[in-house]
């Protein structure tokens, strides 16, 4: 009958174009990596189609670049690195300008995702302070720029916990919980993050391939669950300043710009714990078939300007990589960010996340079952 | 099934119109079996293209996904977030029978099927009332049991995430009645109160048309042959209403079992979810084989039970 043929049809059909598309994909960047686009400096071909986090720039600051440049610029969010990942590795993505973190740039460069950047049209990258200078995951500093950098640790909120407690990661795992934080914990819901706390607790690397030492992590953090409110990541700092939570792992900025918006914002405390922490770089890179890479390049070169860059961070209240930058930063975040208490176990403790290949599904797992 | 559907009304709307072109010059070849032959192609050819929307519409939005799932299963993961679609294997699904997967398929169908019972037990003694009603009093409770649908199920979560908060109205209320304040969000209990809370109408609906056919009569009869109120209950209400129990409860524990949203925004700490879990497959781990591996098997238990479902309950519904 009819249907029959039909349903062969379709089937076949559906094959077809599953696998024109599979060829499509396939070859990841396909762009050759060799050549980086030929602008000149405060060129621009198109409108800017900017692909960032959330709160992650003054929609003002956006406007004033088109303004600036007589173009228009947009900009769509993401919530996570891996959910952007296959936006841009698909190809025809339409965006010109998105802002990967450090272990992504890795995976991005090794994908052929985004392209190299042509130097030359981007003179303010001397502005770029020399900490951020060839960071490992672009060691020749050939595809990518740091935006802002972070520190993932604890927030505490002193009216439950007072002011006397250690500056340690006992404060979230094992027995040492002060009492009136029990059960008012919020981590991370995001494996990497809180089986690196775990793991940074038991003085190991954040970035261990070895499963004995993640299983004492997962056990770690599967031992400390009763005291966990909620893993959170979207909303672990409003948790804390409504009074859900009392101690919360999350990000630098997010925890001092929801400090700022309370009636007393001294009242909370951020910190990266002894043992150490997360810090991360984000940065701005160009996807490999970005539809306007001039406006992409003179938009980065904008971003690296002292004023943009201290204008950018103070909005969002992270740390700029723009060494032009930092002596035109408020006040409350320059204290802050030199504050030798947010980092008491000094830089050397703190570790960036990188890449595992096939071991971060063990993370995952692990992550999984410490959950529950 | 909606492709057929429309192709049999397809033929019929051709046959009428053949039939009225046919008229009185060609009647000479209505007989003949080359005319016959022809007519019946050309009628399946006209059906057909009745029929196609439906079926691009099928083939785009469900045939293709669901094939690129299946495929995607076997495949190999990549770091880049993709799958190496040369390197087959059935790795993903040998993975499922670890124990981790096991506990969160146990816990989520435990889930599910309380949800379900729960369910049941609401809404049997409300279909009952509302189906012994008035007309009048039905539609009206009818419409009650539909308005939650006009606002967005992810703004309801949101509202019951507010309600259970801590100091929320719902703390509040325990505390003013003596009973101090309680921690409901972000705990089991409050993923099912969602759960049921969402999925409730899903299991209403069936049983009140199942029960609404009932004669009421048969009820009268066993009362009058000395049935207390249990027995004429268990021996001729429950059976008679047994295809809606059945299709309410498959329309509340299919979704349950795979729910995302609830769990996400009220579910707590301990309790990892089968649609959590999936998402953090194809989000964090960045491992597509082994997520669509996990949703094809879910799509099986799913299709399982929608059988069972056309089976025992939509043939009468």
């Amino acid at each position: 009958m009819a249907t029959k043929q039909t349903r062969w049809a379709a089937l076949l059909a559906a094959l077809a174009l599953l696998f024109s598309a599979c060829g499509d994909g396939e070859g990841g960047g396909g762009e050759s990596s060799a050549a980086s686009a030929a602008c000149e400096v405060g060129q621009v071909d198109g409108d800017l189609a900017l692909y960032n986090w959330a709160e992650y720039i003054d929609p003002e600051q956006l406007d004033a670049f088109g303004q600036e440049f007589g173009i228009g610029a947009t900009m769509t969010e993401y919530d996570s690195n891996e959910a952007m990942l296959p936006v841009v590795s698909a190809g025809n993505s339409g965006y010109d300008v998105i802002i990967p973190s450090d272990y992504m740039v890795g995976i991005m460069i090794d994908g052929e995702f985004i392209q190299p950047l042509n130097f030359d049209a981007i003179p303010n990258a001397s502005n770029i302070s020399d900490d951020f200078a060839n960071p490992s995951y672009d060691p020749n500093q050939s595809h990518s720029v740091p935006y802002q950098w972070g520190y993932t640790g604890l927030a505490v909120d002193t009216a439950v916990v007072g002011t006397d407690f250690p500056r340690t990661w006992d404060l979230v795992f094992g027995d040492s919980v002060p009492a009136d934080a029990a059960g008012k914990v919020t981590l991370l819901n995001d494996p990497r993050e809180t089986m690196g706390a775990a793991l940074k607790a038991l003085g190991y690397s954040l970035n261990t391939t070895d499963d004995a030492q993640l299983d004492e992590a997962r056990n770690l953090v599967s031992g400390s669950k009763e005291n966990v409110l909620r893993f959170d990541t979207d909303s672990a700092d409003e948790l804390l300043t409504s009074g859900e939570s009392a101690i919360a792992h999350g990000y630098s900025g997010d925890m001092f710009t929801q400090f700022l918006e309370t009636d007393d914002p001294s009242r909370y405390v951020f910190f990266v714990p002894e043992e150490g922490g997360t810090r991360w770089i984000d940065n701005m890179a160009i996807p490999f078939d970005a539809p306007h890479p001039c406006t992409a390049h003179t938009f980065i070169n904008w971003l690296l300007d002292a004023e943009q860059g201290a204008a950018l961070s103070n909005w969002n209240y992270y740390g700029t990589p723009n060494k032009a930058a930092i002596d035109l930063l408020d006040d409350e975040l320059n204290e802050f960010l030199t504050d030798p208490s947010v980092l008491p176990g000094g830089l050397s403790s703190v570790e960036s996340i990188a890449d595992t290949g096939d071991f971060e599904t063990n993370y995952t797992d692990a992550f999984t079952e410490a959950v529950g | 099934m909606v492709g057929s559907g429309r192709q049999l009304g397809g033929s019929r709307l051709v046959t009428a119109a053949t039939e009225a072109l046919t008229d009185p010059a060609l009647e000479a070849a209505v007989a003949t079996p080359e005319f016959e032959l022809a007519n019946i192609r050309q009628r399946k050819r006209r059906g057909l293209l009745i029929a196609l929307p439906a079926y691009i519409y099928l083939l785009i939005f469900f045939a293709v996904p669901l094939i690129t799932v299946i495929i995607y299963s076997f495949a190999t993961r990549n770091r880049f977030g993709g799958a190496d679609l040369n390197n087959w294997n059935i790795d993903s699904y040998r993975e499922l029978g670890d124990d981790l997967i096991r506990t969160i398929l146990l816990r989520s169908a435990g889930l599910a099927i309380l949800t379900t019972i729960i369910c049941l037990l609401i809404s049997y003694p409300f279909a009952y009332y509302m189906a012994t009603r008035s007309e009048k009093v039905r539609n009206l409770m009818l419409v009650f049991v539909m308005i939650p649908f006009w606002t967005n199920f992810l703004v309801r979560n949101y509202a019951w995430y507010v309600i259970l908060g801590t100091d929320g109205p719902f703390s509040q209320f325990t505390e003013f009645i003596g009973f101090g304040p309680t921690r409901v969000l972000f705990t089991q209990v409050a993923v099912v109160l969602g759960l049921v809370y969402g999925f409730l109408p899903f299991m209403i609906l069936p049983l009140y048309a199942s029960i609404e056919r009932i004669d009421g009569r048969l009820i009268e009869a066993s009362r009058d042959l000395y049935a207390n109120g249990w027995q004429a209950f268990r021996n001729v209400l429950w059976p008679l209403s047994l295809p809606g129990v059945v299709a309410g409860s498959i329309l509340v524990f299919i979704p349950s079992l795979g729910a995302y949203v609830t769990p996400h925004i009220l579910g707590g700490t301990k309790g990892t979810l089968l649609g959590s879990y999936i998402v953090t497959q194809f989000l964090t781990a960045r491992n597509l084989p082994f997520g669509a591996a996990m949703s094809t098997v879910l799509m099986i238990i799913m299709l399982a039970a929608t059988i069972l479902y056309f089976r025992k309950g939509g043939r009468t519904l």
